[in-house]
């Protein structure tokens, strides 16, 4: 365990229970956030991105989702083990979480003000009048122009864009070591987009906090993030610092992902390289190389997992040498 | 424009009351679509771009009648729309069609793929039961999905499955245009390029033309001819897609397009532009210049009440006439 990483996962194991048995949603996923860095979780739909970060924070659907297997540490602390009071210490007070839909992340109910000023009164003790003080501040960090003002406002009166930053105030009022953002950008459009990846980064720089940047698109991979880690199927395919990643892409999945998004620079109207078949339900998983399966590839090894080895200093892959020559 | 116009709108505005107080009195208006021109020509796609309340889903749904128009005109074919009755549109419904953002939400979950498909020919009376089968079995076939698909129903289906359902039943009547709405936002992105990929292959076969409407510049540079750009209710540059993205005029398409995250983290952090603030409210927008008010431009108070259409920059490159979006030199150019 090294002091310089935030957080540690290995070989974590998350289920569900469903009608159809146990379904495996997360099959043992290793990676590390280093302090101060951005590390991204990229992945399609159902690949396991968003269960990996409900599992580190405690927050599996209960009663189906269960850990059931690997080791979460947390600044060398294995948050597994730790009490439910120490979890919800740590949850919102040392690791805030950004959720994607800020609409859903905030109670309709109350006003921003008492939102905002709960976290301090929870994991600060402090008093109304200074919990009031300290959200009307962070508001403010936030950019938010008129913070006293947009204390008083129910969800409902703010934008989109606006929203998600009171969300932003929430997972960062306390400061906390790691903040884990779930597509965090993904409901809102790309000038806004861009103005809260910008604050988030700056914000970053300012707090020496570290982030798991979970989003499925490269785009926002290659601008803000320092490391990779590329998820199919509940597993992790390849992960690498962000310019080895893009540069000198190893696992067949990511290269296809990286071919498959049409950019600025693509020919108009060109056939775009596709990734055939899609990606498996959780009921249907292979034992052997999932990308494999996706591509109805038949491989001696198909009953087997491919190792997942370290390349180069820093760049893991899963070694299927059957996709990868298709 | 080259290609024959098929379908015009002529200051087209679509406005949605907004009622309040005990009466519901009609006390203002959102101004979703406010004033728009355009053309479209046989074959071709224009892209139709900008944020969320921009507007850009209201006009694609004005355009195939399914929200009616307040004031403006729509020719289809040289023939005006406006103003026919669903009755009267019937029979020409066949000609154009509409594929939506969410697949989920636009089939229906009690019926199976072949009832969904095969929808439209028993609206229109057309075939016999046989035949209608067979067609089917077509269509199912043109979009790349197999035949033993039919008995099944949506929730069996992925989300690119179900889009690829949705644009069988577009073209079950063999349209001339369809109306794309945000076709594959909802999509993975591995899933994307196939669906991309189905209606550029399907243009060339049918001849089609496509209104297509996304926030996704890449993807909209991808499929387009040409790209309009709309900002509160209004185009505010029109120009060929290459020229558009090479050369944009209007401050709001340069952000735009700055703001779009590159794949490559070797070209980090170039010279992006962030817009401060978000697109005001439609309902009661500012008298001059919307982007300029957004931007607190010091040249606001001047368009105020100023003529601030589309004027040609250069060949075939519209861009509204306003001077707190545009260059100086640009400006210049227009004004004079």
């Amino acid at each position: 365990m090294s002091v310089e990483n935030v957080l540690e996962v290995d070989r974590l194991i998350t289920s569900f229970e469903t009608e159809r048995g146990l379904l495996r949603a997360v099959d043992q996923v290793s990676f590390k956030i280093p302090k101060g860095k951005t590390v991204g979780i990229v992945g399609e739909s159902g690949c396991g991105k968003s269960v990996t970060a409900m599992s580190i924070v405690g927050l599996l659907p209960q009663p189906w989702g269960k850990v059931l297997g690997g080791d979460i540490r947390f600044k060398g602390e294995d948050i597994l083990q730790c009490s439910s009071k120490r979890m919800t210490q740590i949850r919102g007070g040392e690791i805030g979480v950004i959720f994607q839909e800020p609409m859903a992340a905030l109670n309709p109910v109350h006003r921003i003000g008492r939102q905002v000023a709960e976290v301090f009164r929870i994991h600060k003790n402090m008093s109304k009048k200074d919990a009031w003080d300290a959200a009307t501040e962070m508001l403010d960090l936030l950019r938010i122009p008129a913070p006293e003002k947009r204390m008083m406002d129910y969800p409902h009166h703010l934008s989109g864009g606006m929203r998600q930053r009171v969300v932003i105030a929430l997972a960062l009022a306390c400061r906390p070591d790691l903040v884990i953002a779930d597509e965090p950008t993904t409901a809102l459009d790309v000038t806004v987009q861009a103005q809260i990846l910008d604050l988030l980064g700056s914000l970053q720089d300012e707090m020496g906090m570290s982030v798991m940047l979970i989003t499925h698109d490269l785009g926002v991979i290659a601008e803000s993030c320092d490391e990779v880690v590329v998820m199919y199927a509940g597993r992790v395919v390849e992960s690498a610092p962000v310019n080895e990643l893009f540069e000198n892409p190893l696992h067949a999945y990511t290269r296809a992902l990286l071919r498959s998004i049409p950019t600025l620079e693509t020919p108009h109207k060109s056939v775009l390289p596709t990734i055939p078949g899609t990606v498996a339900g959780l009921g249907d998983h292979s034992h052997g190389c999932r990308f494999c399966q996706r591509l109805g590839i038949e491989s001696p090894v198909s009953r087997e997992r491919p190792p997942f080895e370290e390349v180069q200093p820093g760049h893991w892959v899963e070694i299927c040498n059957y996709c990868s020559e298709s | 424009m080259n290609d024959p116009v098929m379908l015009k709108t002529e200051d087209l505005r679509v406005h949605f009351p907004v009622k309040s107080g005990l009466l519901l009195r009609q006390t203002g208006a959102v101004k979703a679509v406010d004033g728009i021109s355009l053309e479209l020509g046989v074959g071709e796609t224009l892209g139709l771009v900008g944020e969320s309340g921009c507007g850009k889903s209201t006009f694609g749904k004005a355009l195939v009648r399914l929200l009616d128009p307040t004031s403006g005109k729509i020719t289809f074919e040289g023939r005006d729309i406006t103003h026919l009755s669903q009755r009267q549109l019937r029979p020409m419904r066949r000609d154009f069609q509409m594929i939506f953002q969410d697949p989920a939400e636009s089939l229906d979950a009690r019926m199976n793929v072949r009832s969904i498909i095969e929808e439209p020919f028993r609206i229109h009376k057309m075939g016999t039961r046989v035949e209608r089968k067979k067609w089917v079995d077509e269509l199912l076939e043109t979009v790349g999905l197999s035949n033993r698909a039919s008995e099944r129903y949506p929730f069996e289906f992925s989300g690119g499955q179900r889009q690829r359902i949705g644009i069988a039943r577009a073209l079950a009547l063999k349209p001339k245009w369809l109306v794309c709405d945000e076709p594959v936002s909802a999509l993975d992105v591995s899933v994307q390029s196939q669906i991309l990929n189905l209606l550029v292959e399907l243009q060339k076969e049918f001849d089609l033309s496509y209104l297509f409407i996304a926030h996704d510049l890449s993807v909209v540079k991808h499929v387009s001819d040409r790209v309009a750009v709309m900002y509160l209710g209004k185009i505010v540059e029109l120009a060929d897609s290459e020229e558009i993205y090479r050369n944009p005029k209007h401050a709001y398409t340069k952000a735009l397009l700055s703001a779009v995250p590159v794949a490559d983290p070797t070209a980090k952090r170039h010279d992006r532009i962030l817009l401060e603030g978000d697109v005001p409210s439609p309902i009661d927008p500012p008298n001059g210049s919307a982007f300029g008010h957004r931007i607190n431009h010091p040249r606001y108070d001047e368009t105020v009440g100023l003529d601030m259409s589309l004027r040609e920059i250069s060949p075939r490159h519209w861009v509204a006439a306003d001077p707190c979006s545009l260059e100086e030199e640009d400006w210049q150019k227009l004004s004079s």
